[in-house]
């Protein structure tokens, strides 16, 4: 099986996020990154499918230099090959660009399968897999939780619906999946796979290159905090105080003991 | 300019979102000063039809097809494609649902253009339109303007828009059919029936009190902590979708989008950021508090009452101090 995975970088989930020239930009100054939490799902479900069904995963991320890092890992993991398509722009990125231009590597190829993370937590588009398959003229599903099987060229995988109802889906290969978070266990990178991954290949191209045109339809004229829609009472001092404040509000305002 | 919105329903009933997004179909079509068309995909769908023409719209358009009966992202594709060729709109309002965030993107790419989701704001100013959205899981706000040609495809994002308050008219809005050709091939996917994994044996959705847990837990072992407070308060646990994938409490307690929708009069939210999918689970709360080492966490930004601080430090004390003014 071919097999083919998207990754993203993503600033690690906890980072405080700093704007920079009056919000016109993202200070990127402070932060750190890491994979994006659904596309780490989506790897371990690409390498199990590898471990299942034998053949290879290719891993395939769009974004800055920087983004070599969750090439590296992948390939730590058990991934065979991987390319990165160098892009300057971290924020000022729309996923109809991204798409295209996995879309102008990925049909170079022959993919049995193509795996996404169901998002990705910084820009929360939710949109390059489902682009991806319109591109690449494949059957998709969306927020698939589980591979059910795969037998004689088609694949069942069971997708999540709203309010804690499910569908299980049949579709020809190749297909492409976007896997929502939560659905396996990834696993860690061993040593011997840190050893192995320098002497696996990575291509690299460039964005510009591929021929994506135009690299944004949609411009972000400004980033700013949420305003708020509540007025919050904060309740400051220790811990205790803090805890005594708001067991009184709970009391005497909220009316609940 | 013209707007036209989608709106989705499932099993012969409304998709909730389906009236906040007609809302903000409203709201954008009086900004611009134009007409305000929705559109209904299905089969056998006329009586949903014409309750949709009794709620503020110019116009019903109704694409009718027995490979609509159930959803598909290729038969929904083919179809929206159709009926915009017929109706040229100028600015396509969907719902964020599940269905949307499956083929909304894939159909503005085959009309090569860009799609605009979870859209919680729109403005117009010299007749440019800026949309705001929130990224990093509703830490931040961003104003966004097309570059591409109209249509401009956006989804609205759930609750942004208030459609429960939307109450039909005496007028009925004209409806009209539009014919589309689906061939059964053109659908290459066959989708199963809708199933739950479990009878849930908790109903979260009664209860007066909740305390929910989040990711900032960090460990099964600390899940007492928040039992705990939950006891003291006499409320029912609770959690963060992570909580549940990980195991640390069963499925059956999750709140949010793929779990259960919450109204107490208390929900606490401990170690909880505060995303969409969270807060369209629990933000009808009477009141809602957070305890949060975060300042900045969204969920800030829907809290009655805040405690900046270490949930380690303060739920034990939170614990200590109710169960000592129960005792008085
Ligand atoms: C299609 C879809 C459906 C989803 N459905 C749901 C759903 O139904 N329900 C749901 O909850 N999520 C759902 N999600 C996931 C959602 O987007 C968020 O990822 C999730 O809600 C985050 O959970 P969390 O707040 O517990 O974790 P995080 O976002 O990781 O937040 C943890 C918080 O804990 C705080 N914290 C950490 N340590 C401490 C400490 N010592 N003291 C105090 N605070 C601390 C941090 O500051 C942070 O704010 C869904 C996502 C998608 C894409």
């Amino acid at each position: 099986m071919n097999i083919f995975v998207c990754l993203k970088q993503t600033p690690a989930r906890d980072s405080v996020i700093r704007f920079a020239d009056h919000g016109k930009r993202i200070d990127e100054s402070g932060l750190t990154y890491e994979l994006n939490e659904p596309d780490a799902f989506a790897l371990e479900e690409g390498i199990r499918l590898k471990e299942e069904n034998g053949g290879k995963v290719v891993v395939v991320s769009v974004g800055p230099e920087r983004a070599i890092a969750v090439i590296r890992e992948a390939l730590a993991k058990g991934a065979d090959r991987g390319i990165l398509i160098e892009n300057d722009e971290s924020f000022q990125v729309d996923a109809f660009a991204i798409a295209k231009a996995l879309a102008a590597v990925l049909s170079e190829e022959s993919p049995d399968i193509v795996l996404t993370g169901l998002q990705a937590d910084d820009l929360g588009f939710g949109q390059t897999g489902v682009i991806l398959a319109e591109l690449l003229n494949l059957p998709h599903a969306s927020i698939v939780v589980k591979i059910v099987e795969i037998s004689d060229g088609s694949i069942r995988v069971r997708k999540e619906l709203e309010s804690g109802w499910f569908q299980n889906i049949d579709m020809p290969l190749p297909a492409l999946l976007t896997i929502q978070s939560g659905t396996n266990k990834p696993r860690y990178a061993t040593l011997m796979g840190i050893k192995k991954a320098k002497t696996k290949p990575v291509e690299y191209y460039s964005i510009r290159d591929l021929g994506v045109e135009p690299l944004r339809s949609q411009t972000i004229e400004n980033f700013y905090a949420p305003p708020k829609t509540k007025e919050t009472q904060f309740f400051e001092g220790s811990s205790r105080e803090a805890a005594d404040k708001l067991a009184e509000k709970l009391k005497f305002e909220a009316r609940i003991l | 300019m013209s707007v036209l919105v989608v709106a989705e329903h499932h099993g012969g009933k409304w998709h909730k979102m389906s009236w906040d997004t007609l809302v903000a179909g409203q709201t954008v079509a009086a900004l611009l000063k134009t007409e305000l068309s929705a559109l209904i995909l299905g089969a056998q769908i006329e009586p949903l039809a014409a309750e949709l023409a009794t709620h503020r719209v110019d116009r019903v358009f109704v694409a009718e097809h027995e490979l609509l009966s159930e959803y598909s992202s290729d038969g929904y594709t083919i179809a929206i494609q159709q009926v915009i060729g017929r109706v040229s709109p100028d600015l396509i309002l969907f719902p964020h649902s599940y269905f949307v965030r499956d083929y909304g993107p894939k159909l503005a790419a085959r009309l090569n253009r860009s799609f605009l989701n979870d859209v919680i704001d729109i403005n117009v100013k010299e007749n440019c339109i800026r949309f705001t959205r929130q990224l990093f899981q509703g830490k931040i706000n961003a104003d966004v303007t097309f570059s591409d040609d109209l249509p401009h495809f956006i989804s609205i994002q759930s609750g942004a828009y208030r459609g429960d308050t939307l109450e039909p008219t005496g007028n009925f809005a004209p409806v009209e059919k539009i014919d589309v050709t689906i061939d059964p091939t053109d659908i290459r996917t066959r989708y199963g029936e809708w199933f739950r994994e479990s009878k849930s044996k908790v109903d979260l959705s009664s209860a007066e009190i909740i305390v929910s847990v989040g990711r900032g837990i960090k460990d099964p072992k600390h899940i007492p902590i928040a039992k705990g407070l939950a006891e003291a308060l006499g409320g029912e646990l609770a959690a963060s979708r992570p909580v549940c994938d990980n195991g640390w409490l069963p499925l059956e307690r999750q709140v949010g989008s793929s779990g259960q929708t919450v109204s107490p009069k208390l929900y606490l939210a401990i170690g909880i950021s505060g995303a969409i999918q969270h807060v369209v689970g629990m933000k009808g709360a009477e009141k809602i508090a957070a305890i949060n080492q975060d300042a900045g966490a969204p969920i800030f930004e829907i809290a009655d009452y805040g405690i900046i601080g270490d949930l380690f430090e303060v739920v034990p004390a939170l614990t200590e101090a109710i169960l000592a003014i129960k005792e008085d």
